[in-house]
């Protein structure tokens, strides 16, 4: 609260994005201790999450007063104008503060309270259990075992404490392989497939420089190909660019050497690093946001930006992984440098293509946990949760959300989760309000002691799952689809404008499809309920109940000619299900949502006596 | 007959069709008059493929030893291969095609040898004439006059024989102003706006040439359009710099000293080779599977498509919006006024007239504004995508405007009664077609091919609730606010159903879609379910209460009552598809 130099400001304007006539809501500004509000003068509310903040800027005073722009993780971006350069000064900083957290203790997920008492808390905890998920997978088996070298986080500090590993790795190869690897994230079991006996390992770059080689670790990979009946040979796909593996060689590092392995099939498939997704995302951003953006600046920035091209990148990689297990049988070791990133990417995308259990609301939650969560992919540096080297933050959990949404659009009766269900997580990773996501790795998570101190995400997800149930699902509409093969031609990829443009309404389509089937769907449900209701209600009336509904079933294909005589009691009966009106309103029929009305404002002007070219092209743009 | 001599050889046995995403087929092919035949000798399934000929928009063959292989490329953007034993055979069968799709004269279409196996119930041509638009005009306005001053076609040669004009304007007027008017294209109605009474019209550009003349009577026309004190606003579909150009070939534009009360917008919209290099372009960056991300951005980029389709959506919006919001008179208009005159004007009507989006108000809207308005067909859609000959007259313009249609389509997924099925299948008739709804330039030139005779029209085959089934939105609302749709360029999409739709798996989507039918179709069956089931038990319940009260006189007196309460309160029970307007009205008033 130290921080806050002023809770409220009066008068503030906030801008809209695209507007290119600063078209602005006029309202109070106020600072809490968790959250930026802002009301306008028709009680619409805007909240912003402080952790949600991703840049505060200050531009320069103008005659309306002085302009502050908020960037934030989710995509939003809020233009406020203050009318006193103070005021503004004070929110500024104020802002700077409290969007910059030294300490994990002081992240929102500290002080949240969603009033659930403490059994409850510590269930929510239990609610995703890798142990059962590692049941499910069919481990451990005659090959696979867990393995309690990590118990202590002695080998890798950034693993879990429960892995698995071949049974025929034995301690001191475990030991040694860690040793010759990056960060000692030797090769580990991520997933396990049950009918091709194949498995999806993952670890990171060994340390081979120029020419080490490490026993242990190449008994490693022959205890993991060994361990798969049905193929003697196992792929080992390093996700990076040709080029940056081999400098990495200079630094000790490096990528296996196919000669001291035996039977391991290499492969790059070239996923960019970190510092690259950055900028990518970057550009992306700065071209989206463009007020006035032409087609041609958009596809070309878009292009340049070559974000949809590492989305590609990305799924083209999981595509390759999921061939070798359901084609060849054969298993696949994954890795990057670290292990975490790429490798995270490619191992979850690579699941969810094998394995429709990750496709249903608890498996994705389950997939998290496990390729992301546990195996430490540092969520609190590439989300930027502390005040930290901003170097460290990358998009790479955002593309992983990205990959799946386009996995979505090709199959739309795959998942049981939508769309929403993605950005719901999205917000998440970032709000820090949920311990979940906090801290880079599990050991750092026990130290924090979250699960006595914040909630779970998942069980709120879970409450209110209607939301991100997608009523197309259809779990077992057709055997193939345990397996999917997307086309990962370049034209299937598309812009998610739901992501990047989630709080620019005028954007999206001003009826949705998708929310009307959602309701009706869940219309239907209730529907069914009332029949069996008025149903068993007709049959307690009449004696003889099944010709009752014999007849009305005759009678529904009709409705039309029922109207025949109805007593007055008639209006007191319940009307149909409310419909949610919501999902009926067109935006658009607003003029004020696509800027035309700005085309109008300057009509009402004292007018040029020569229209200009430009005059027309400039207001029409949007 | 003439087509024997074309069809060197009819018939080729053992060739092989490889179609768009779906494995290769041994069977037969034929030639005959009008069509391609292959059918597969495989008894299962019985997989024929029926293709016009002059849906085929480019031949090309290549030969490997002996075996030859002819490649079609047709107008509605497919792409089929045909392997065919024996050089000899294999070109007697290519050049046969070419000659069969290329005939230059249009009574050798199929249109006029096509028989209909269908009962027609209504006849499409006279389904949307212009005196029942007129007809519907003036139940709200007298302030227009049907005119036929062109009824020979004689005072515009591109105009049908009755059009509609300011009454206050008498022929002898309107032939002075068709001769100060491009191609004789006098300013006419296109369209009045209900709500507050604006009117858009449409013209060709005014013939003011480099010395500015001018021509009372034009100006006398589109004033009569004006309210008093008010100001309408001319829409002209080039940019300044075209308009200037124009004058030195006798075109031009409105000055603002002789039009005082109008205030003139440029907008810049494409035409000809522009708009038919983009779609080539367009249609190769779709068919080329192995562009990698950066290339395929950068040649839909390059294609310009998405940028043509921006510029007409946003000049139909200001067309909408000077006429709704601003309570103004709007005259449309480029050079010709053939082109991109009636993509601003109809998609402006598609934007502010819920008529518009039913299927027969948009067939209504087609015919009026395409057909009888006197956009060349012929001309522009002589060739797609592939051709090889490139004449200067091809251009998509109506493609560009169905895809328009789309774009909005997508926004407002509940408000038009047609899906985009509709859409393609206007888009592949424009091409190619059995009906001859889209044969000739206009009017005049349909009249003279008495086309309404000798041929069927598409709207008598569509208008059949048949085939109506397959083009019905079922989430359509009627929905009578004017819409307005979002032109960035996040908003636009490429319009996957036509230039991707040969290219890519659709099972799933297409299972996807019908899942969502299924869900509607459930929840109707169950809304239905749940009145009549309503209404039984409240039937119980009375038929105890009349038994309880039998013996009461005033019976009778009851139960009329109940009778009359009954008409409203069920009508609001049957699952009516209007309860989702009504918040919508609460909240306008």
């Amino acid at each position: 609260m130290e921080h806050i130099r002023t809770t409220k400001v009066e008068q503030v304007k906030l801008l809209d994005r695209f507007s290119t006539s600063n078209k602005s809501l006029t309202g109070t500004l106020y600072l809490t201790a968790t959250h930026l509000l802002f009301i306008d003068s028709s009680r619409r509310e805007t909240w912003i999450l402080h952790h949600h903040i991703a840049a505060v800027e200050k531009l320069p005073l103008t005659t309306s007063g002085c302009p502050l722009v908020i960037q934030c993780k989710n995509f939003r971006i809020v233009h406020f104008v203050v009318p006193r350069e103070r005021d503004c000064h004070d929110v500024y900083n104020s802002l700077l503060q409290l969007s910059r957290t030294a300490k994990y203790e002081e992240l929102y997920a500290f002080s949240y309270n969603p009033k659930q008492n403490e059994s409850e808390q510590v269930k929510g905890w239990q609610l995703i259990d890798l142990a059962e998920e590692y049941k499910r997978m069919g481990v451990p088996n005659d090959y696979w075992q867990l393995s309690d070298a990590n118990r202590d986080y002695k080998i890798c500090e950034t693993y879990p404490r429960d892995l698995y590993v071949p049974r025929t790795a034995s301690k001191p190869i475990i030991v040694g392989s860690s040793k010759f690897r990056s960060k000692g994230r030797f090769p580990v079991l991520s997933y396990y497939h049950k009918d091709k006996k194949a498995a999806i390992c993952r670890c990171s770059q060994p340390l081979s420089g120029f020419s080490a080689r490490c026993l242990e670790d190449e008994h490693m990979l022959q205890a993991i190909s060994k361990a798969n009946p049905s193929n003697r040979y196992m792929y080992v796909m390093d996700t990076r660019p040709k080029l940056n593996a081999m400098a990495n060689r200079a630094a000790g590092k490096g990528y296996e050497n196919e000669d001291n392995y035996s039977n391991i099939r290499f492969q790059f498939v070239g996923i960019e690093n970190i510092h690259v997704m950055r900028s990518s995302l970057q550009k992306l951003l700065e071209v989206s946001g463009t007020k006035g953006l032409s087609v041609n600046d958009f596809l070309s920035g878009l292009e340049s930006s070559g974000w949809l091209r590492h989305i590609k990148a990305v799924l083209d990689a999981a595509v390759f992984l999921v061939k070798a297990i359901a084609v060849e049988s054969a298993s696949v070791l994954v890795h990057c440098s670290d292990g975490w990133d790429r490798t995270s990417q490619v191992c979850s995308l690579g699941a969810l293509l094998l394995d429709s259990y990750y496709r249903t609301i608890k498996g994705f939650m389950v997939l998290i946990e496990k390729d992301w969560i546990s195996f430490g992919h540092k969520f609190s540096d590439r989300c930027c949760q502390l005040d930290g080297d901003p170097k460290e933050i990358s998009p790479v959990f955002t593309q992983f959300l990205e990959s799946v949404w386009n996995l979505m659009e090709q199959f739309p009766q795959a998942f049981e989760y939508n769309e929403a269900f993605l950005l719901q997580i999205h917000e998440h990773v970032h709000s820090c309000q949920f311990g979940n996501f906090l801290g880079n790795c599990q050991k750092e998570r026990e130290e924090l002691k979250l699960k006595e101190k914040t909630y779970s995400l998942w069980p709120f997800l879970l409450d209110e799952q209607k939301k991100y149930q997608n009523p197309l699902y259809s779990p077992d509409f057709s055997p193939e689809l345990t397996l999917l093969e997307p086309n990962t031609v370049s034209f299937n990829f598309k812009f998610w404008r739901n992501m990047y443009h989630q709080f620019d309404r005028s954007m999206h389509p001003r009826q949705s499809v998708y929310d009307l089937i959602m309701n009706m769907s869940e219309q239907n449900k209730q529907l069914e309920k009332d029949i069996k209701e008025l149903e068993a209600k007709i049959k307690q009336k009449n004696g003889q109940p099944d010709a009752v509904i014999l007849k009305e079933h005759q009678q529904s294909a009709h409705p039309a000619p029922v109207a025949l005589k109805t007593p007055p009691c008639f209006k007191k009966e319940q009307p149909l299900i409310p419909v949610n009106d919501a999902v009926r309103t067109i935006e658009g029929s607003n003029t004020a949502d696509n800027r035309y009305s700005e085309f109008m404002e300057e009509f009402s002007k004292a007018e040029p006596a020569v229209v200009s070219l430009e005059y027309g092209v400039a207001r029409m743009t949007c | 007959m003439e087509f024997a001599e074309l069809i060197k050889t009819p018939r080729a046995d053992n060739a092989v069709l490889h179609g768009p995403r779906c494995p290769a087929v041994r069977g037969t092919l034929c030639l005959t008059g009008h069509h391609l035949i292959f059918s597969s000798r495989r008894k299962e399934g019985g997989e024929e493929l029926w293709l016009l000929h002059a849906n085929i928009d480019c031949v090309e063959k290549r030969f490997v030893g002996s075996l030859g292989t002819i490649v079609i490329k047709c107008k509605d953007l497919r792409i089929i291969q045909l392997d065919i034993p024996g050089m000899e055979e294999c070109l007697n069968i290519a050049s046969s095609i070419e000659a069969l799709s290329t005939l230059d004269s249009i009574t050798l279409m199929y249109p006029f040898f096509y028989r209909p196996m269908f009962e027609v119930v209504e006849d499409g041509w006279r389904s949307y004439l212009p005196e029942q638009e007129f007809e519907l005009l003036s139940s709200v306005t007298d302030e227009w006059r049907l005119s036929c001053a062109n009824k020979d076609f004689s005072v515009c040669p591109t105009y049908p024989p009755v059009v509609i004009i300011p009454k206050c304007i008498d022929d002898e007027a309107l032939r002075k102003v068709a001769v100060f008017r491009y191609g004789g294209r006098f300013p006419v109605l296109s369209y009045y706006h209900k709500k507050n009474g604006m009117v858009m019209m449409r013209s060709s550009q005014p013939l003011t040439g480099t010395n500015g003349r001018r021509c009372k009577e034009d100006e006398k026309l589109i004033n009569a359009t004006l309210r008093p004190g008010k100001r309408g606003y001319i829409i002209d579909t080039r940019s300044l710099n075209v308009a200037q150009q124009a004058r030195a070939k006798g075109g031009g534009f409105e000055q603002e000293v002789y039009y005082p009360q109008w205030r003139r917008i440029h907008k810049c919209i494409e035409r000809f080779n522009i708009l038919q290099e983009s779609l080539i372009k367009l249609v190769e960056a779709c068919n080329d599977q192995s562009h990698n991300m950066d290339r395929w951005l950068s040649k839909l980029e390059a294609s310009n498509w998405l940028t043509h389709i921006k510029e007409i959506l946003t000049a139909a919006c200001l067309a909408a919006q000077c006429i709704d919001r601003e309570g103004a008179s709007v005259l449309v208009h480029g050079s010709d006024g053939t082109d991109s005159t009636l993509q601003v004007t109809s998609l402006a009507q598609i934007i502010l007239d819920p008529r518009c989006r039913t299927i027969r108000g948009f067939e209504a809207l087609v015919v009026r504004e395409w057909l009888q308005a006197g956009h060349p067909f012929q001309l522009r859609c002589a060739q797609s995508a592939y051709s090889n000959t490139k004449q200067k007259w091809e251009a998509p313009v109506f493609l560009l405007f169905l895809d328009c249609v789309w774009q909005i389509l997508r926004q407002f997924p509940c408000s038009f009664e047609f899906n985009e099925q509709f859409l393609i299948m206007l888009f592949e008739h424009a091409y190619a077609s059995q009906f001859g709804t889209f044969l000739g330039n206009n009017e005049n030139e349909r009249s003279k091919l008495k086309l309404t005779q000798k041929t069927m029209s598409l709207w008598s085959w569509v208008n059949r609730s048949e085939e109506l089934a397959r083009f019905k939105n079922p989430l359509f609302e009627a929905n009578s606010l004017v819409i307005w749709p979002s032109v960035a360029p996040q908003s636009l999409q490429l319009w996957e159903g036509v230039f991707l739709r040969w290219n890519r798996p659709s099972k799933f989507l297409d299972e996807a879609q019908e899942e969502v039918l299924n869900i509607i179709n459930y929840n109707r069956e169950l809304q239905a379910k749940v009145n009549a089931l309503r209404r039984q038990l409240a039937e119980l319940e009375t038929d105890d209460r009349m038994q309880e009260n039998l013996t009461l006189p005033v019976m009778n007196g009851v139960s009329s009552q109940a009778g009359n309460g009954l008409t409203q309160t069920s009508l609001k029970q049957l699952p009516s598809r209007s309860w989702q307007w009504e918040g919508e009205e609460r909240r306008k008033k």
